[in-house]
């Protein structure tokens, strides 16, 4: 596939377990395309340079920022925001576990804190405490002071692992 | 970073409950009469927030999320130089570029400055006039020249990097000494000495001869850096033209959405009428976004002229480059003592760099009248003198951040209890308790009387939870065994929250941002829509203030349902600030409540055929005969009246069922107190310092919520500490900002930031509705002291005397080096 450099592309992107066709440049980033053309506003833009976090979103598995990806990129992949999380109006257990401990003020970084920390799930289920701030450190939050982040997502995995926090 | 070898470090955690006594604070005798609602069933309860469901699910509504038909978008034109004279500016080949739809100047838009003034004469106070758009004269890196209209934000980009600027240069302004230096560049012409603000306003007898008398005499001067308030959420605004209102809307993320809509009215020349300021969900803004920005009223003049909506968002770059900064401000601190370490006389020169414009409404006098109006903090001080200078500098212009000030000028009087300390040979802790106020009310020697708190209280808690949990053995160990450095932090401080009109009058603010305004409806269903003045940007109001309603009503919360940031739904309001929504927005709410209550009363009374005395709101949604419980009215049935079958209302009371009620704090309006402790551990080596403790011990009155209140108090603290140990905006000679993106601006993050552990106190308020005092700011404040005067005290045995923030690895490095 070449195209001249501004030419918009058409792509399939999975999002959440549903196909979308988008026409796009191939400057537009992953979270553009997620907000603006599928209208999914739950990723938020912090920064543009990969270093808030707060546009972090799942791509395969592993939390990626949308604002480093071009969306061409993505084709092909299967791409999870905070829309996917709850289930039929059900908030999943580390969004209740983030309510449960005050880890949100604002609400501007939580997406991505919630899309990091189902990652860093994932990857390290028996993560301790410390091991989930370290992992945490990757996005930023202004208004928490994080500790009750830290305390969400790990109270979260000890309810997943069956241990007590 | 909050490991640490001792086991235990949990801090008595006290919720709010009516029955356990205050330490030492103001205490209600039981037959002193009380509010009904001040504390019922949801007040103090860590209720679920009404925020989170759609906050957590990706569904909150943030500027950026807005998507309007037809709508463009935009972005400005700045300065890439400092100080100039503006030669050229030619967008021509912007207009050209495909996809810009309009690209304008200052002369296209025509539009007045913001002018902000204070009531003071020519001699204290230099009004200066903010252009929309620069016209001829540049004033600082990032400083908006035009703004660029097109259909998507890439172009938007295209048609700013086309842009033609050309400068005459002029010597940039970049500190307040060169500011103030002989033959410095003139920034403003109306100020000729770069001086916006020059006031002394105290200078008490007795200052000199207590100089003169003093067995001690301790001089410090403290420095703090110039930081970014920094909400995650940057600045943005979509404004649009609506034909059939006949008005602009602007969606706007501000902390003040009245006073934008005034502004934007008259920069524009429009009725205010013709302007409706809409607010959504909020990612922050920590006062950054509680002034009017220049840019909101550029992009709804650009609507209005297009006849298209244009939402404009804030890059980071733009944030951190040319967003509202604060905090750079140097105090030279003297101050007297006697040999029992009692202070008798303060003398103090406060200079604020306030960039390069005044802020509306606050002023470039925010700053130095702040520190100038509280600096004897809560220490008993008999002598009094002060000046505070604001100074214009070529750097982005300030505005209040959260503190304003008093992070600094605690900061300074804390360096001055441990230098005294250090010169009487006396614990740091003892020679506050030897100065600190005790009985209240107390009227300071600046005037202002404090309503009671638990000052002495808190430092005493504090200092027990440290010495209980063996820090002070842990630091002896240390020193003695030269193995670990660690030192213990103290700060003592409180915090006049919820100015309200007098408060801010004295201080000669032209427009006084005072009172709130609460109204409060119930629908045919019983359930009520209450409306604020305030502005909630993470603080949770619809929560709290759902459950102050509830209170007052009897009322499940889930029936309440707040809103704000809708200049259409509220004659005029302040928005959130200072600390005041709770205190002044919430007794305003608080008051709506009860008159809405004593309505549902009076009606009832007359459908149930009773007198009114004999009918009471039951707590449970309801009105209920005191007589014979068995008869009552749930509000629904009385609501049903009051709309659907109006011919049954008493004949002196009118259809529908709406309160209205507004709020002032009565004159020096109220304090809330804390005392932070952090043990902290430096490593000479490297420079690095560590937070192994951090203890917070607080009272802000009546808590609404704890949980609220304690992550107010950690985030607080966590830019607290920023400010001390990370957070810096510096500029090189030629007043370019070094850090433009999170790469050099050095936020912290969950692995720098500690644990830290909350204790309350309560001293409930006495003239808020609700008892409550205010908790937005604290945090913020104590901690750059406590971290500092912790950070000495690690240094101690090298001699080593820090009084500058941020404190960096590498300014402990030099440090010590400048002693060996
Ligand atoms: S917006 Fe992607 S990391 Fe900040
Ligand atoms: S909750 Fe506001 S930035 Fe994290």
């Amino acid at each position: 596939m070449s195209h001249p450099v501004n030419d918009p592309h058409l792509l399939t992107l999975s999002v959440n377990d549903a196909e979308h066709e988008v026409v796009v440049e191939p400057r537009r980033t992953l979270a553009d395309v997620l907000r603006h053309d599928l209208r999914l506003t739950g990723t938020h833009v912090g920064c543009e340079h990969g270093v808030c976090g707060a546009c972090t979103v799942l791509i395969d598995g592993a939390p990626a920022r949308a604002c480093l990806v071009f969306a061409v990129q993505a084709e092909g992949a299967d791409v999870r925001t905070v829309e996917s999380l709850a289930r039929d109006g059900e908030l999943s257990d580390l969004q209740q576990a983030f309510g449960d401990h005050h880890a949100l003020q604002c609400g501007f970084c939580t997406p991505g804190f919630l899309m990091l920390a189902e990652g860093v799930l994932a990857e390290q289920p028996d993560a301790s405490r410390e091991d989930i701030r370290e992992a945490l450190s990757a996005n930023l939050c202004r208004c928490t002071g994080y500790q009750t982040i830290v305390d969400a997502v790990h109270a979260t995995a000890c309810s997943r692992r069956g241990t007590n926090a | 970073m909050t490991t640490t070898d001792l086991p235990d470090h949990s801090v008595p955690h006290e919720a709010a409950d009516p029955d356990r006594p205050v330490h030492g604070g103001h205490e209600h005798s039981p037959d002193e009469p009380r509010f009904d609602g001040r504390r019922g069933r949801w007040v103090g309860a860590s209720v679920p927030r009404r925020e989170d469901p759609r906050l957590l699910t990706g569904r909150g509504r943030f500027v950026d999320d807005i998507a309007l038909p037809g709508m463009l978008h935009a972005g400005f034109v700045r300065a890439t130089v400092a100080h100039a004279h503006l030669t050229a500016l030619d967008l021509s080949a912007t207009r050209a570029v495909p996809g810009v739809v309009a690209a304008f100047d200052a002369a296209d838009l025509a539009l007045g400055d913001i002018v902000a003034i204070l009531d003071r004469p020519a001699e204290e106070f230099t009004p200066t006039a903010m252009p929309v758009l620069a016209r001829s004269k540049v004033r600082f890196v990032g400083e908006p020249l035009a703004l660029v209209v097109a259909s998507d934000p890439y172009a938007v980009e295209d048609g700013i990097e086309a842009a033609q600027v050309s400068y005459d240069v002029l010597d940039a302004v970049t500190s307040a000494e060169g500011a103030l230096a002989a033959g410095a560049a003139v920034v403003h012409e109306e100020a000729p000495d770069n001086v916006l603000l020059d006031v002394s306003m105290f200078d008490t007898p007795g200052v000199d001869e207590a100089f003169a008398d003093a067995d001690v005499t301790v001089e410090v001067t403290t420095r703090s850096g110039r930081q970014n308030a920094l909400p995650l959420e940057t600045r943005g605004a979509v404004a649009a033209w609506d034909a059939r209102d006949d008005q602009l809307l602007v969606q706007t993320c501000t902390q003040v959405p009245h006073q934008v809509r005034t502004v934007l009215a008259r920069s524009l020349g429009i009725p205010e009428r013709t302007v409706r300021v809409t607010v959504p969900d909020m990612g922050g803004g920590f006062g950054q976004k509680c002034v009017v920005g220049r840019e909101e009223i550029a992009v709804a003049a650009a609507a209005r002229r297009l006849d298209r909506p244009v939402k404009w968002i804030e890059d980071r770059r733009e944030a951190l480059t040319a967003g509202f900064l604060a905090r750079e401000q140097t105090y030279r601190t003297r101050a007297a003592f006697d040999a029992d370490g009692h202070i008798t006389a303060l003398d103090v020169d406060v200079v604020c760099d306030m960039g390069a414009y005044s802020c509306y409404p606050f002023t470039a006098g925010i700053e130095p009248l702040m520190a100038s109006a509280e600096m004897p903090s809560v220490y008993r001080v008999p002598a009094y003198r002060v000046r505070g200078r604001a100074i214009t500098s070529t750097k982005a212009p300030t505005a209040p951040y959260r503190g304003v000030s008093r992070p600094q000028y605690v900061m300074a009087i804390e360096r001055v209890m441990e230098r005294a300390a250090r010169a009487l040979d006396l614990d740091p802790v003892e020679v506050r308790r030897r100065n600190v106020i005790t009985e209240f009310p107390y009227t300071g020697i600046n005037g202002v009387t404090y309503d009671p708190g638990t000052y002495r209280e808190s430092l005493d808690l504090a200092e027990a939870t440290i010495r209980e949990e063996g820090w002070y053995e842990a630091r002896e160990r240390g020193r003695q065994d030269g193995g670990r450095h660690l030192g213990i932090g103290f700060c003592c401080f409180s915090e006049r929250t919820g100015y309200g009109s007098e408060a801010f009058a004295k201080r000669k603010m032209t427009v006084v941002p005072g009172f709130d305004i609460s109204e409060i409806r119930m629908d045919t269903t019983g359930s009520v829509v209450v409306t604020s003045g305030t502005m909630n940007h993470g603080q949770s109001h619809e929560t709290t203030f759902a459950q102050i309603v509830a209170d007052r009503l009897g009322l499940d919360p889930e029936h309440v349902k707040l809103r704000q940031g809708d200049t259409e739904r509220i004659s005029y309001g302040w928005g959130t600030f200072a600390s005041r929504s709770v205190t002044i927005g919430g007794s305003a709410v608080a008051l709506a409540s009860e008159r809405l209550g004593e309505l549902l009363c009076r009606i009832a009374a007359h459908l149930l055929e009773t007198r009114p005395e004999n009918v009471a709101l039951d707590g449970d949604g309801g009105v209920v005969q005191l007589d014979d419980p068995s008869r009552r009215l749930p509000f629904a049935d009385i609501a049903d009246v009051a709309h659907l079958r109006a011919h049954l209302l008493p004949k002196d009371v009118d259809p529908t069922l709406t309160a209205t009620a507004s709020f002032d704090v009565p004159g020096d309006g109220t304090f809330s107190n804390a005392t932070h402790a952090v043990v902290v551990e430096a490593d000479p080596g490297t420079g690095q310092v560590r937070i192994l403790r951090y203890v917070c011990v607080e009272d802000c009155g009546v808590v609404v919520h704890p949980q609220v209140v304690e992550g107010q108090c950690r985030g607080g603290i966590a830019q607290g500490i920023a400010g001390a140990l990370f957070e810096e905006v510096t500029y090189d000679a030629q007043g370019e900002p070094s850090a433009a993106s999170f790469i050099d601006y050095l936020v912290p993050t969950a692995t720098e930031i500690p644990d830290v552990s909350i204790a309350h106190l309560e001293t409930p308020c006495a003239f808020t509705a609700n008892g409550a005092k205010g908790a937005g700011e604290g945090g913020t404040i104590g901690a750059p002291a406590a971290v500092l005067n912790a950070v000495n005290d690690a240094l101690r045995h090298t001699g080593v005397e820090l009084d500058t923030t941020p404190i960096h690895p590498g300014t402990v490095l030099d440090a010590l080096e400048g002693t060996s």
